[in-house]
Parts: structure tokens; C-alpha cells; sequence
């Protein structure tokens, strides 16, 4: 899979938009909206929409029990029962100091620059050695694919609301990285073919 | 209409002279373009692809070879008679504008349309079309001079496009535009080729490339790669967040 990442955030310009929102994609968005203010798992769910628009791959109520539970155990939030009077009581989270603490420590710290973990490489520098494919026709069938590729993500700006800021920064980013990687290709076909 | 290619090239070559020394920039690039194709031509620079676009608009002459334009040989034309053909069937839209100074944004790009026969209401209509795809309703009145060059960019692919040619031959048409510039050039283009516009787009930028739907990559003078770009995949839904991956 080509995926580029960025510190944190993935951007996945391969063509299978796996829903990859595992528990630990969860965790910091869960923490960052508990410094705000305290809030059940429910409104959690809610307010993460409300904040990412389109530009988050929303994450099932299941998934955020199963982090906010994972969360708790770590330390990092704490839960309170909350009564209510017809129904049954609900838990409302808040951040411990050392959530906090973990927030504050991922904020500040640096990220990684973007880096290509490109199997293509490999391919383009063995590939001709072992003569099972000719360079020109790697380069050829990989532009191909990326340019597919942008034009998905060109429909995509398309198709998201022009007010959803956070989706176009988004897939603009997607779309710088697979402007480069092209760039890359055409310089690989100058000095190699 | 004919069944004839828009385009067609057998063998193209075009030399330039550098003092004694004789420069190959296209060398033998056969190509067909059908009606309705949106072809991006991309390369690095001096691959050629400025030069194999400005002999399909007949503002370069070709060495040898041939070029057909809508079943025509056209290669074989006097200058004035290619100005004919350019004003007739072929829109042209560069880098740099080439805007008239004392014209507004408005004749300029209604003089095309009437120069080829449209009347002036069809002219007027067409434009007021353009310039709104393009926002650039408010500046109809404005002498070019008083745009931006963004503006100007967008002005001159309206006038390109005023006389609805069978075919826009575009040099790096997003060459100076920042992004959201580039995104309505890029919209119109789109919008003009859905309604049946063939369009040779010459880019370097892969993003404005991907509108098109195949794309020809030359190095050298020469195609090494021609082929359709893969069309978006139908089936379900996907949204912007689908684009990323959130790790913890």
C-alpha cells in the first residue's frame, strides 16, 4: 500500500480508502475534545463531525466506547456517572491531568515530514536487473495509477460542499503529495529511460 | 459534421536552428484526436510539447511531416489562410494572454465570436456565459490592464472559447494562476469538454492533467506514453475523510 505519513495523519492516495479508523485513530480527537469541556460518548461522537465535516472518517459510537474505555484504563480520562431521571444513568468523561499532560505532549512535539514508503522503488531499481520488466513500462503503468488517482480526488473536491474548509485543505494536501510523487516519476523516466 | 479525426499528425518533425547547430524539438509524433477528446500533453520542459501544440494552431511550421485538422491538410497552408482556420475552428489560449489594451474584457472576448460569424447577441450572450463560469462578470467594463493576472489568464480562455471552436489548443492554460484561480479555469474546461469540446491541453501540472481523460507523455521530441487515465471509480459514497488515516 503507498501510503505517505505525516506525523499522525495518513494521507492514503492508494485507491482502497480502507475505513482505517481503528481505536487508535480515535484517541487524540477524543482527548482534544474532552480539554474542551467534559461530554458523553455520545456528544463526543457529535462533535467530532461538527469540527471535521466531511474531512474525518466518522467512527462508529461503538468505537468511541471501546476508546473511551481503552482511555479510562490508561489514565487519561476519568468517568462520573451522571443520573438521569427516566433513564439509565450515563457516564460523562473528563481529562485527568496526565491526559493533559499526553494532549500538550502531542501538540508540541514535532512531526515527521511526509516520507514515501515506496515498494515502487524497489521495483524500479531491481525490476531491470533481473529483467522481469523494462523501466519505461514501470514508470508508464505508475503515472497512469497516480493520475487515476487524482482525478478520484479531483471528484472528490467536486462532490464535497465548498463551505467544508478542513475537507478541501484536506484533499488538496492528498493531491500536493500525488502531484509530487508524479513529478518524482517524470524525473525517474529523464534519468532512467 | 465528418467522422474525421480533429487532429491528426503523420510524422511531424520540427528542427530549429541554433546558429550551426540544427535542434530536433518534436520528432515524428503521430497522434489522432477525435471529437469530444480532452488530451493533456505533458513532459518535462523541452520535451517538445509547446512545439507540437503551437504547429496544431499553425503558429510554428513543422519541418516535415503532416497535420490534418478536421480532415484537412493543413500543414500545407499560407499564413493567411491558417489565420482563416484559426478563426473558424481553432481557439488558442497561452501562458501569456495577449489581450488587446483598448478593448474591454467584454470585446475582447466577443470580438472572436463575431469575427466568426456569430451576431452580436449571440456573441454578447456567450460571453456574459464565460466571463460568469469564470467570475469575471463584474470586470466586463474593464480594460484588461486593470486585471490581475489571474484574471487576465481567465479572460483570455473566455476569448478562446467565444467562438465555441472544434478545438482549444491550451499552453499551460493554469501556467500562472494560484489555486483557486486554477480550479475555475480547470471547472470551465471540464464543463466546455462535458458539452462535447475537444481540447489539447499542453501542462506540466499533473493536477490539471488528471481532468483531462488521457494523457500523452513525450520526452525528447518523442510519445513514450499514451493512454487513457483511469476513470473514477463508481460505488459507495466516499467523502474526504475516506483520503485520510487517523493513527493515535
Amino acid at each position: 500500500m503507498h501510503v505517505i505519513h505525516s506525523g499522525n495523519v495518513t494521507v492514503n492516495t492508494q485507491c482502497d480508502y480502507a475505513p482505517v479508523t481503528e481505536e487508535m485513530g480515535v484517541r487524540l480527537p477524543l482527548l482534544a475534545l474532552l480539554a474542551k469541556e467534559p461530554a458523553h460518548g455520545y456528544e463526543l461522537k457529535q462533535a467530532l463531525e461538527q469540527t471535521f465535516g466531511a474531512a474525518y472518517p466518522s467512527p462508529n459510537i461503538g468505537q468511541i466506547y471501546v476508546t473511551l474505555g481503552r482511555l479510562e484504563k490508561d489514565g487519561l480520562i476519568r468517568a462520573v456517572a451522571v443520573e438521569q431521571s427516566s433513564r439509565p444513568n450515563k457516564k460523562v468523561y473528563f481529562l485527568t491531568q496526565q491526559g493533559r499532560e499526553a494532549l500538550i505532549a502531542w501538540a508540541d512535539g514535532p512531526l515527521e515530514g511526509p516520507r514515501l514508503r515506496d515498494e515502487f522503488f524497489m521495483k524500479l531499481v531491481l525490476a531491470p536487473m533481473t529483467g522481469i520488466a523494462d523501466r519505461g513500462a514501470l514508470i508508464n503503468r505508475q503515472t497512469r495509477h497516480f493520475l487515476g488517482l487524482m482525478r478520484e480526488l479531483h471528484h472528490l473536491s467536486e462532490t464535497t460542499s465548498p463551505d467544508d474548509r478542513y475537507a478541501h485543505l484536506l484533499i488538496e494536501g492528498a493531491m500536493l503529495h500525488l502531484q509530487a510523487d508524479l513529478d518524482w516519476l517524470e524525473r525517474c523516466r529523464e534519468e532512467l529511460t | 459534421m465528418s467522422e474525421d479525426p480533429v487532429v491528426k499528425t503523420v510524422n511531424p518533425v520540427k528542427i530549429y536552428q541554433n546558429g550551426d547547430v540544427p535542434v530536433p524539438a518534436v520528432r515524428g509524433v503521430d497522434l489522432q484526436v477525435e471529437a469530444g477528446e480532452f488530451v493533456a500533453v505533458m513532459g518535462p520542459s523541452g520535451s517538445g510539447k509547446s512545439t507540437l501544440v503551437h504547429m496544431l494552431g499553425g503558429l510554428d511550421q513543422r519541418t516535415s511531416g503532416e497535420i490534418w485538422i478536421s480532415g484537412k491538410r493543413a500543414d500545407t497552408l499560407s499564413e493567411s489562410k491558417w489565420a482563416l482556420l484559426r478563426r473558424r475552428g481553432v481557439g488558442f489560449v497561452f501562458q501569456f494572454f495577449n489581450l488587446i489594451g483598448n478593448m474591454t474584457v467584454a470585446d475582447n472576448v466577443e470580438l472572436p465570436a463575431l469575427l466568426a460569424g456569430a451576431s452580436p447577441r449571440e456573441a454578447r450572450q456567450r460571453r456574459e456565459f464565460l466571463l460568469g463560469e469564470l467570475g469575471l462578470a463584474a470586470r466586463a467594463d474593464d480594460p484588461p490592464a486593470r486585471l490581475a493576472g489571474g484574471e487576465q489568464q481567465r479572460v483570455a480562455l473566455a476569448r478562446a472559447l467565444a467562438h465555441e471552436p472544434s478545438l482549444l489548443l491550451a499552453d499551460e492554460p493554469t501556467g500562472n494562476l494560484d489555486t483557486r484561480n486554477t480550479r475555475d479555469v480547470l471547472r470551465l474546461l471540464s464543463q466546455v469538454h462535458k458539452k462535447g469540446q475537444t481540447i489539447i491541453m499542453v501542462t506540466h501540472d499533473h493536477r490539471a492533467a488528471s481532468c483531462a481523460d488521457r494523457v500523452i507523455s513525450l520526452l525528447d521530441g518523442q510519445i513514450v506514453d499514451d493512454a487513457p487515465i483511469p476513470a473514477a471509480r463508481r460505488g459507495p459514497r466516499r467523502n474526504a475523510g475516506d483520503v485520510i488515516e487517523l493513527r493515535g
